[in-house]
């Protein structure tokens, strides 16, 4: 069996690297490009019921340790997203790599509708975006923010898609005071998966003219400064769901980084901002590290990493003398 | 002067501006870079927008900037001494093979910014420099004289010819920039073709490449939203042109 062969909500994926939502997702050729690359499995950028135009520019820069973007959720609507997916999915079909639409909506009863336009296009999953950090003037709180209107909001899509046999995977914010709670929320309104993290809330302020410099004022914060941030997220995750499958996505650039992340409770991984740091073969790049490392670690298969930072080694002493704690 | 970095814009004083056309300026900044042509910058006024234009130079910096719309239009009302805020370079530019002896540079109205920098970069690598400049009117030609005086100049052994097209006959040749080409191709006389310009224009120029099986590298516009690969707005053929292009190669 590949090294890299993970199974996701029983679908198998040929690499756990997944093509995060937002990053090229605008096409199908770019779609396809991700897959060629070695995505296991690829997210189009999320859509809402109408065409947004999305934040005027600057939406999108580097800040030194990170990107941070507002692009404000820019969309063709459902119905053309439906349109370029139904055409996306065939191609993919062929290259054996499962599709995920993602959508998000102003209430949960809108996002009931655009599930049900986007299911048109028959995608293998559907992500469920009530994170998006940067559309708060027109959206108010993102749902993600409370563990009530994040099940509502699931709850609402879960009607629709389960009929229709289409799992539902919630995409989380780390900006939460706890991200457990959240997901035990939304789990228990039948979220089949869960994809942690969206980007973190920030902002860049140029002193010569004394302006926030994205257009949107404040952005999503990405890259390999989000890293940490997404290892926590994703392995308080693992603890509060150990059932439910995890795409742990936030500044993985390297093969190694995506180890870790597996190791934190990650079932899949998302990549995105890598493709700025490493160039457009940076997917290739990443899978052939993580194969590499399980290879010359002797790993048979990168799934039975998972959750390895959860299982700590237990020493008969105490580093201070102390008497012998608990199993964490 | 300062020194333009990839990361956060960085304000640059304007040095000089030049009026080109009705609508076109060239603005001289008290920065440089380094940059090949072709390449872009992100050009922000604090507030308002943040635009990409191709280099017209590195060092020091210069844009050509059209009043197109309210972003460009309140740019042109800036004066020496203002600052605009400068972020890059991005994307990838022309590189033209050292073999190619006799190429064409083939520029459609303001697409001639990055291929006027490229003529003088290749001056003195080339045996033969063919500049094909078109646009619609006389009125809405760009960095002629820039040109004429280039192809007056002698760099070594290069020889420079510039060509006009306008769409009315008001400046050169009645038709179009490829009319103009066309029997430069048939008669042998080029190795390569370098161009930016209106979509059709390009379209029509992977089209004689490829029919003529002579390399061609075309730069194509297109929105650009993050400017550094990863958003997906500005997909051409698959490629993204912020990062993959904005020149492309023509794929036989």
């Amino acid at each position: 069996m590949n090294r890299l062969q993970v199974d996701f909500l029983g679908v198998p994926l040929n690499t756990p690297l997944v093509l995060a939502s937002g990053i090229w997702g605008t096409t199908a050729s770019l779609l396809e490009r991700a897959a060629r690359a070695g995505c296991g499995a690829v997210t189009a950028k999320s859509c809402g019921p109408v065409p947004r135009a999305g934040h005027v520019n600057p939406s999108c820069l580097d800040w030194g340790h990170g990107l941070i973007n507002a692009i404000g959720l820019a969309n063709p609507g459902v119905e053309a997203e439906a349109a370029m997916l139904a055409q996306a999915r065939q191609t993919l079909a062929e290259l054996g790599v499962p599709l995920i639409a993602s959508i998000f909506a102003g209430s949960p009863s809108e996002f009931g509708a655009v599930a049900e336009s986007i299911a048109s296009s028959r995608p293998a999953f559907v992500e469920v975006n009530v994170s998006c950090p940067n559309v708060a003037s027109e959206f108010g709180e993102p749902f993600a923010a409370s563990p009530q209107a994040a099940a509502e909001v699931t709850a609402a899509v879960k009607a629709v898609l389960a009929p229709k046999g289409i799992p539902v995977i919630v995409k989380l914010a780390p900006n939460v005071p706890s991200i457990a709670r959240i997901a035990h929320a939304v789990v228990e309104a039948g979220a089949d998966a869960l994809c942690a993290i969206n980007t973190m809330p920030g902002m860049v302020i140029d002193a010569e003219s004394g302006q926030p410099i994205l257009a949107n004022r404040s952005g999503g914060l990405s890259g390999p400064a989000l890293k940490p941030i997404a290892l926590k997220c994703v392995y308080d995750l693992h603890k509060a769901c150990p059932d439910t499958p995890i795409i742990g996505v936030g500044g993985v650039t390297t093969g190694i980084d995506a180890i870790e992340m597996i190791m934190a409770g990650a079932t899949a991984v998302g990549v995105g901002s890598a493709i700025y740091y490493r160039g457009h073969d940076a997917i290739t790049q990443i899978v052939a590290e993580m194969d590499a490392w399980a290879e010359a670690h002797r790993i048979a298969n990168v799934s039975t990493l998972r959750g390895a930072a959860h299982h700590e080694p237990h020493y008969d002493a105490s580093p201070t003398g102390a008497p012998i704690p608990a199993a964490h | 002067m300062i020194r333009i970095p990839k990361t956060l814009p960085a304000a640059a004083p304007i040095t000089a501006i030049r009026q080109d056309n009705y609508r076109t300026k060239t603005f001289t900044f008290d920065a440089r870079l380094d940059a090949t042509p072709g390449q872009f910058v992100m050009a922000w006024l604090p507030r308002f927008d943040e635009k990409p234009f191709s280099l017209v130079s590195a060092d020091p910096v210069a844009l050509m900037i059209s009043a197109v719309g309210p972003a460009t239009r309140l740019m042109h009302e800036l004066a020496v001494g203002d600052k605009l805020w400068l972020r890059g370079p991005f994307g990838h530019g022309f590189d033209a093979p050292a073999d190619q002896r006799r190429i064409a540079l083939v520029a459609g109205g303001y697409g001639v910014a990055p291929l006027l920098w490229l003529a003088r970069h290749e001056l003195g690598r080339r045996d033969e420099i063919t500049v094909i400049l078109g646009a619609r009117s006389v009125q809405e030609l760009l960095y002629a004289d820039d040109l004429r005086a280039l192809a007056s100049e002698r760099a070594g052994s290069t020889a420079v010819r510039l060509a006009l097209a306008t769409e009315d006959g008001s400046a050169g040749r009645r038709g179009l920039v490829t009319d103009v080409l066309q029997p430069l191709l048939d008669a042998g006389e080029v190795d390569g073709i370098y161009a930016c310009g209106p979509h059709g224009m390009l379209v029509a120029l992977e089209g004689l490449s490829r029919r003529y099986a002579i390399p061609g590298q075309l730069s194509w516009e297109a929105y650009m939203r993050c400017g550094v690969g990863i958003c997906g707005a500005c997909e051409h053929d698959g490629a993204v042109l912020c990062l993959d292009g904005p020149v492309l190669s023509v794929t036989p």
